[in-house]
């Protein structure tokens, strides 16, 4: 066993997802305390050259062509043998796609203990302490992380990506990678993001609806409010997994990340895998019948009216207020 | 295809949360439970399957106040079998309830595990992952749409940005539902109702639900963030009002 942090960097076709580096950040904190170093572990095919800026004392860098796209059968192999020759004190990984295909996995498979919904960490001595979130933000949970070696599941937030950047390159070793045969998940081909709608992420201004809209029929009512305000409509999860809108206006980890002027967020919870698509928008305005969703913790204003009410009054209210200026601006469609 | 659904009971977040007395653990003594939602999503994926490719599909749940229900409403939406893990279920961590389901998937022997990809009060993992381990089967999650072909399934796995994947994964395997290839069906009441008096739930005991060596949590609270939004007071009529001037103000209208 070491006092090492482990690292498991994400990237996809070429390029390092943000949560690689708010691990590395967070990874710094732990290390600091143990007096370890934080170990980058990136797996992947001609890959080499993502070590690049990595916040890392060093990078273990696994080689093989079965790692040139994510698989879990491939991830879990290499992760297995690599932890259990290091035993790190602690490995991050994200609670992510990627992440979440193998760090409950690997816990099952070591025996190591599991925290997952990791927001951030600190440390006093030897303890280290864990808060992470649950019940959809609502809740926060906190406790000491378990020894001698455990996996933490990330989940971004609790640091900028830039804090796990480095000017530097780290020093890079090779790993030999364990053999990779007969692995029973393969990846076919990827299907790019549909470009034929309208892209949420480059739109000014955006009302979003979420799972408070109860019904298909009353989107229309949500709908009109957006071409009042010359926007698309876009939203959270469950509006899209009902069909209600299409993929396209998805807001969230799995979605769109948008940073409009206004974010107009009504019967949305805010989630933190919602907030993780829009929390860095110039100006959220909230509005949900529940006085403690999450989404006023990120909001600039906030209203607990019924948004059946306020929808309406507020669609007639900006037609009012464009006629009295004699200006129409173009409707978009939405 | 034989397919068994793993279901689990989470928090119904749209009611308000309570601390218990310990401060570690949530006050469950008006805590109202519903089906994880991507566990409905999972039930919906295996219903889908099972009409495209025939076969058994298999629902197992804990037993928590409201799980008949549940499990009587994937009955009525076309599943076969029904199974309700017994035992001190309340607080269970996934750790426990993952090895107690493997025994009983070891039995059903199933060509395919589903399972909602997370639930809102997972803090050890998800339950897809472990099970997978622990069955030695493959594993794939953030599936959003899967597709039988011969002696493997064709999944969409669903990446940040958008991106789909297209994975091909070989059978037996689990895999964590995001959403099911259509939004999960609606079954009227009526029809849960008569599933009640028909459709039999089989009772089995969870064993040993040792909660490992997981990550105790010492302490819970609710966030308190930095800034928290200005709340407008009044009327629908009065909000709109406020929001016309911050609009005004913002350059926006």
């Amino acid at each position: 066993m070491s006092q090492d942090i482990f690292v498991v960097i994400e990237h996809l076709r070429g390029k390092v997802a943000d949560i690689s580096y708010v691990m590395l950040a967070a990874a710094r904190v732990i290390a600091q305390a143990t007096g370890g170093q934080v170990v980058a572990a990136l797996l992947g095919h001609n890959a080499q050259e993502l070590a690049g800026n990595l916040a890392a004392d060093r990078v273990l860098y696994v080689e093989h062509p079965a790692l040139a796209d994510f698989t879990s059968a491939a991830y879990q192999t290499v992760l297995e043998s690599l932890l259990r020759e290091h035993a790190p004190r602690a490995a991050l990984l994200g609670d992510t796609s990627i992440g979440g295909d193998v760090a409950a996995w690997l816990a099952a498979r070591l025996s190591w203990p599991l925290v997952s919904s990791c927001r951030s960490v600190s440390a006093e001595g030897a303890v280290i302490r864990f808060v992470s979130q649950t019940c959809g933000g609502k809740i926060m949970a906190e406790g000491d992380l378990p020894g001698p070696c455990a996996l933490v599941m990330i989940v971004p937030g609790g640091y900028k990506p830039e804090q796990g950047q480095s000017a530097q390159t780290p020093q890079v070793t090779s790993a030999a990678a364990p053999p990779l045969e007969g692995l029973r998940v393969a990846v076919d081909n990827y299907v790019e993001p549909d470009t034929s709608d309208v892209d949420i992420s480059r739109e000014p201004i955006l009302v979003s609806v979420g799972r408070g809209i109860q019904t298909l029929d009353s989107i229309g009512l949500v709908e009109e409010l957006a071409r009042a305000l010359g926007c698309p409509v876009c939203a959270s999860r469950p509006i899209v997994d009902q069909g209600w809108l299409p993929t396209t206006r998805l807001v969230g980890k799995s979605g769109k990340v948008v940073k409009p002027r206004l974010y107009l967020a009504l019967g949305i919870s805010g989630a933190p895998e919602h907030v993780e698509g829009m929390g860095e928008s110039e100006m959220i305005i909230a509005v949900n019948t529940d006085p403690a969703a999450p989404i006023f913790n990120v909001a600039k204003y906030g209203a607990t009216v019924d948004l059946f009410d306020l929808a309406p009054a507020l669609t007639e209210k900006i037609q009012e207020a464009r006629r009295q200026r004699g200006t129409h601006h173009g409707a978009a469609s939405s | 295809m034989d397919i068994a659904v793993v279901v689990k009971l989470v928090p119904d977040l749209v009611e308000e949360l309570a601390i218990d007395e310990s401060g570690a653990a949530l006050d469950t003594s008006y805590l109202r439970l519903i089906v994880n939602e991507l566990d409905n999503h999972a039930v919906e994926q295996a219903i889908l399957l099972k009409e495209s490719a025939g076969g058994q599909v298999t629902v197992i749940a804990p037993d928590l106040e409201g799980v008949d229900d549940i499990l009587f409403t994937a009955a009525a939406k076309g599943a076969d079998r029904l199974i309700k893990l017994t035992g001190a279920m309340s607080g269970v961590n996934n750790y426990a309830l993952s090895n107690s389901l493997a025994a009983i998937i070891r039995e059903i022997k199933p060509h395919l595990v589903l399972t909602g990809v997370q639930a809102n009060n997972d803090l050890d993992g998800s339950v897809g992952p472990r099970l997978a381990a622990l069955l030695g089967m493959a594993y794939v999650g953030y599936v959003s749409g899967v597709t039988p072909a011969n002696d493997s399934v064709k999944v969409r796995k669903e990446y940040s940005g958008g991106l789909v994947a297209q994975v091909a994964v070989r059978l037996p395997a689990v895999l964590g539902i995001q959403a099911a290839g259509k939004p999960p069906r609606y079954v009227p009441i009526s029809k849960i109702r008569q599933m009640s008096k028909t459709a039999r739930i089989k009772d089995q005991p969870a064993g040993d639900l040792d909660a490992g060596n997981g990550a105790a949590v010492k302490h819970m609270f609710k966030p308190e963030m930095g800034t928290h939004a200005t709340m407008i007071e009044g009327e629908a009529d009065e909000v709109a009002d406020r929001l016309i001037a911050i609009f005004k103000e913002q350059d926006i209208l």
